[in-house]
């Protein structure tokens, strides 16, 4: 059996100068790997480093501009998906994957070659998701279900190809830590059974505990090769980053009464679309020095939250939302961003700026009512030279690079951009700052960087409201970490008693009253 | 009376019917042409042209099947292949229909017509009441119901029909398993051309047997009114056709009874009927939303 995981003895893929270019980028620069029969193989790398193009290319849906492919031995060349399959290669993607729209049997008959009927194939799915403990409603709508449910049919779908290697990309940045507990139980079944695993991931903790080798990359180039039980996290991530991290610093707060700075009270919101998610019922108090972190697995009503408190869904009840003791339930963004609140929704491109638009001018959407006086003269006329000595200044406070002065949003990287958006915000000193996801998609560096300032602004006497689906992130930044679960916000647990498990299972729906120990045990 | 008026509010919808129900499959594989009046008068002088210079009006059906398929594969060269901008596309394919039937079809302005007779079903068209309406009709009108039941059981009940929808629900999706998006799609564009060149056809063979400019009148844009209507399921399609259908004869009837209402207005009525209806049914967004193509409208590129 350790000849086998060795990887050297059972070769099953072995890849040579992998290369892939998209215009003047080189998303993957002849990269190397080898996996062998039964092996958990780690793929880690930064967003960015090019893991999703390296695996992309081995199913099929991207073309390599120069490198082999060896798989049991022979070279082969991966035009299709459809020929990875055939090969005995499955994949269990992260997004576009899965048609809302279709029932799960649905979705997995038109991922077979064969023309089995659907009965036939929903019975199969039945079966083999018992096997592996993983429950299945074949005639659900995948529209209806939970991003943990969706996953299991991604699974159970790439199971039914009968693989010899199975890719999962990312595939615990959406579950519960008990949830993710749960797929690791099955990889290893899997991996016992002589199947090999391709995992992709940038959680370091996972990879030490499941995998047998890893592979590290860095802006598309292989820094190495380990055995992720022989590293420390801190030895991983600075194979993936390049160099060390700086730690963010918590300080402690300061003693003493704080103005209640955002308050909501029996928040209920229907849901605006089929796909959305009702609120109800949402208390919460927030004081000035304190950073509040939601935590919630996707999905549960975290966006919709953010637009009622941001003003892009206004309430029924003036009082619903007080900021800074103003009810402001009624009140537009930029009446609420007079009252001293600034907001940074999830989606960067599109949502928090405009892409093809210079960042002075984003700087501007974001802030014509509450600096009219600064930047617009006194017809309305934007003030160009007071706008871009503005943005300058956000720059080089967040450590924005990019290249050129004053580029157009869509310019930026995913971090340099959210560095900007976040900075915009935080140059007017709001007292209430709500931000949603603020380090998704953004390099360690960045993330740290963003963190920081979050909690120097509410240290500086604002209050800060974090929602994000990184539960490391808000262990790091939060005082104190309240859970949505299906519309519902439970009552926030202080940073000093929350545990994983605790939240993890706030994020699963357990009822807050629930004794922790025992459904644990249990479960 | 009775039955006549059945009879004729099926020729009215019967045209709509076969323009929407190609339109609908072309919708559900995520694709939205608006050209589908173009290609309709398209259909309609080309199957009157064929039919009277050939005598034959079965000739006629082909050839307007035909042009109008060819007419919808040049929207899919330009949405599908050079990824063009579909609205602006679908309007142009409108306007190009209309502007070349009309150079077209000046030959045979006031010519006499060739006439696809009706086909009486022995027994079953003797039943009282409905035995006319649903068993003594034009060829066109039994395909017309054939093509609802086809396109409803592919659709829901053939790996080919998932396969459509699942291009229609998530190209990216769709290309990730392996499916050929751009096929699926160009197969559903011209399976639209033609049944909409069909229902050009009925107009200038069976409705009005013969050529007048612009004759289908707004037509294709009740069409694309009734696919939304109907919220891209097929049964729904022959029920929104046969009220489309009854709106415009009645109106026809009231004008002849003399309501003392302006001829102009209820003219007007099956247009109204259908923004009316349009508004309504956006109202209700739960039910649009689940049923709408996700990918309705968006260009597919592949990254290779």
């Amino acid at each position: 059996m350790e000849a086998k995981r060795d990887g050297e003895a059972g070769g099953l893929l072995e890849v040579r100068g992998l290369t892939k270019i998209f215009g003047a980028l080189t998303a993957c620069d002849r990269i190397d790997l080898s996996i062998g029969r039964g092996e958990i193989h780690a793929l880690l790398g930064e967003n960015g480093a090019g893991k999703s193009t390296f695996v992309k290319m081995l199913f099929g849906a991207l073309e390599p501009a120069a490198g082999t492919i060896e798989w049991k031995g022979e070279r082969v060349s991966i035009p299709t998906p459809g020929a990875a399959r055939r090969l005995g290669i499955g994949m269990v993607f992260q997004h576009f994957s899965l048609f809302e729209a279709l029932t799960a049997a649905e979705n997995i008959m038109l991922s077979l070659d064969e023309k089995a009927p659907i009965m036939q194939i929903a019975e199969r799915a039945r079966e083999l998701s018992k096997a592996y403990g993983l429950p299945l409603d074949p005639f659900a709508h995948v529209g209806d279900l939970s991003v943990g449910e969706r996953q299991r049919i991604e699974i159970i779908r790439c199971l039914l190809q009968k693989p010899d290697l199975i890719i999962l990309d990312e595939p615990t940045s959406v579950l519960t830590p008990q949830e993710a507990d749960k797929l690791f139980e099955t990889l290893e079944t899997l991996r016992d059974e002589g199947k090999s695993i391709l995992y992709i991931s940038h959680r370091l903790e996972e990879v030490k505990r499941l995998c047998d080798r890893a592979t590290v990359l860095r802006h598309g180039k292989v820094v190495g090769h380990c055995d992720p039980r022989q590293e420390t996290a801190a030895s991983l991530a600075r194979m993936m980053v390049g160099n060390d991290v700086e730690a963010v610093k918590r300080p402690a707060d300061s003693a003493g009464a704080h103005e209640t700075l955002l308050e909501v009270t029996g928040l209920n919101r229907p849901a605006a679309n089929p796909f959305a998610v009702p609120l109800r019922d949402i208390n919460l108090s927030l004081r000035a020095g304190a950073v509040l972190g939601i935590a919630g697995v996707a999905g549960n009503g975290q966006g919709e939250l953010f637009e009622a408190l941001s003003g892009e869904a206004l309430q029924d009840v003036a009082a619903a939302v007080r900021i800074r003791g103003k009810a402001a339930g009624r009140l537009s963004i930029s009446g609420r961003r007079l009252l001293g609140a600034a907001f940074v929704p999830e989606e960067r491109l599109g949502h928090g700026a405009a892409p093809y638009m210079r960042l002075s001018e984003n700087l501007l959407l974001s802030r014509h009512a509450t600096d009219g006086k600064t930047l617009l003269g006194p017809l309305g006329t934007v003030r160009n030279g007071a706008l871009t000595a503005a943005a300058e200044r956000i720059v080089t406070a967040m450590d924005v690079r990019m290249s050129g002065a004053n580029p157009e949003a869509a310019a930026l990287s995913g971090g340099n951009l959210q560095k900007f958006i976040i900075g915009r915000e935080l140059d007017r000193q709001p007292a209430v700052l709500i931000v949603n996801q603020p380090t998704w998609g953004v390099d360690a560096g960045a993330a740290a960087r963003i963190r920081q300032a979050l909690i120097d602004l509410a240290r500086s006497g604002s209050a800060v409201l974090v929602i994000s689906q990184d539960l490391d992130e808000l262990f790091e930044i939060s005082d104190a970490i309240a859970v949505m679960h299906d519309g519902r916000l439970s009552s926030p647990l202080p940073i000093a008693e929350a545990t994983f498990e605790r939240i993890g299972l706030l994020m699963g729906g357990a009822a807050p009253e629930h004794h922790v120990g025992e459904a644990v045990e249990t479960a | 009376m009775f039955e006549s008026v059945l009879i004729t509010i099926a020729t009215a919808a019967t045209p709509l019917l076969i323009a929407a129900i190609g339109e609908l499959v072309v919708e559900r594989s995520g694709v939205l042409n608006l050209g589908v009046e173009g290609m309709m008068v398209m259909g309609a002088v080309t199957g009157f042209g064929v039919a009277v210079t050939t005598g034959s009006p079965w000739l006629g059906v082909f050839a307007a099947i035909l042009v109008g398929a060819a007419f919808s594969l040049l929207f899919g060269f330009l949405t599908l292949t050079l990824v063009t901008n579909q609205v602006a596309t679908g309007l142009a394919l409108t306007l190009l229909g209309l502007g070349v039937s009309g150079m077209i079809g000046e030959a045979f302005i006031g010519m006499p017509g060739q006439k696809l007779g009706i086909i009486a079903i022995p027994f079953l068209s003797d039943l009282p009441y409905v035995g006319r309406f649903l068993f003594a009709q034009d060829p066109l009108f039994y395909v017309s119901l054939l093509l609802v039941a086809g396109v409803a059981y592919f659709l829901f009940y053939t790996r080919a029909g998932l396969t459509l929808r699942s291009v229609g629900d998530n190209h990216d999706s769709a290309h990730a398993l392996g499916i050929k998006v751009i096929a699926v799609r160009y197969a559903a564009v011209a399976f639209g051309g033609a049944c909409a060149g069909l229902a050009g056809a009925y107009l200038s063979l069976v409705y009005t047997p013969q050529w007048i400019e612009n004759m289908t009148a707004g037509r294709g844009w009740i069409a694309l009114a009734l696919v939304v209507f109907a919220s891209w399921r097929p049964w729904r399609v022959l029920a929104g056709a046969y009220l489309f259908g009854a709106v415009s004869i009645g109106q026809l009837h009231a004008q002849v009874i003399g309501v003392s209402i302006p001829s102009q207005f209820l003219s007007a009525l099956p247009y109204l009927a259908t923004i009316i209806v349009l508004v309504l049914i956006s109202r209700n967004r739960r039910l649009t939303m689940v049923n709408t193509p996700a990918c309705l409208g968006r260009p597919f590129v592949p990254a290779r």
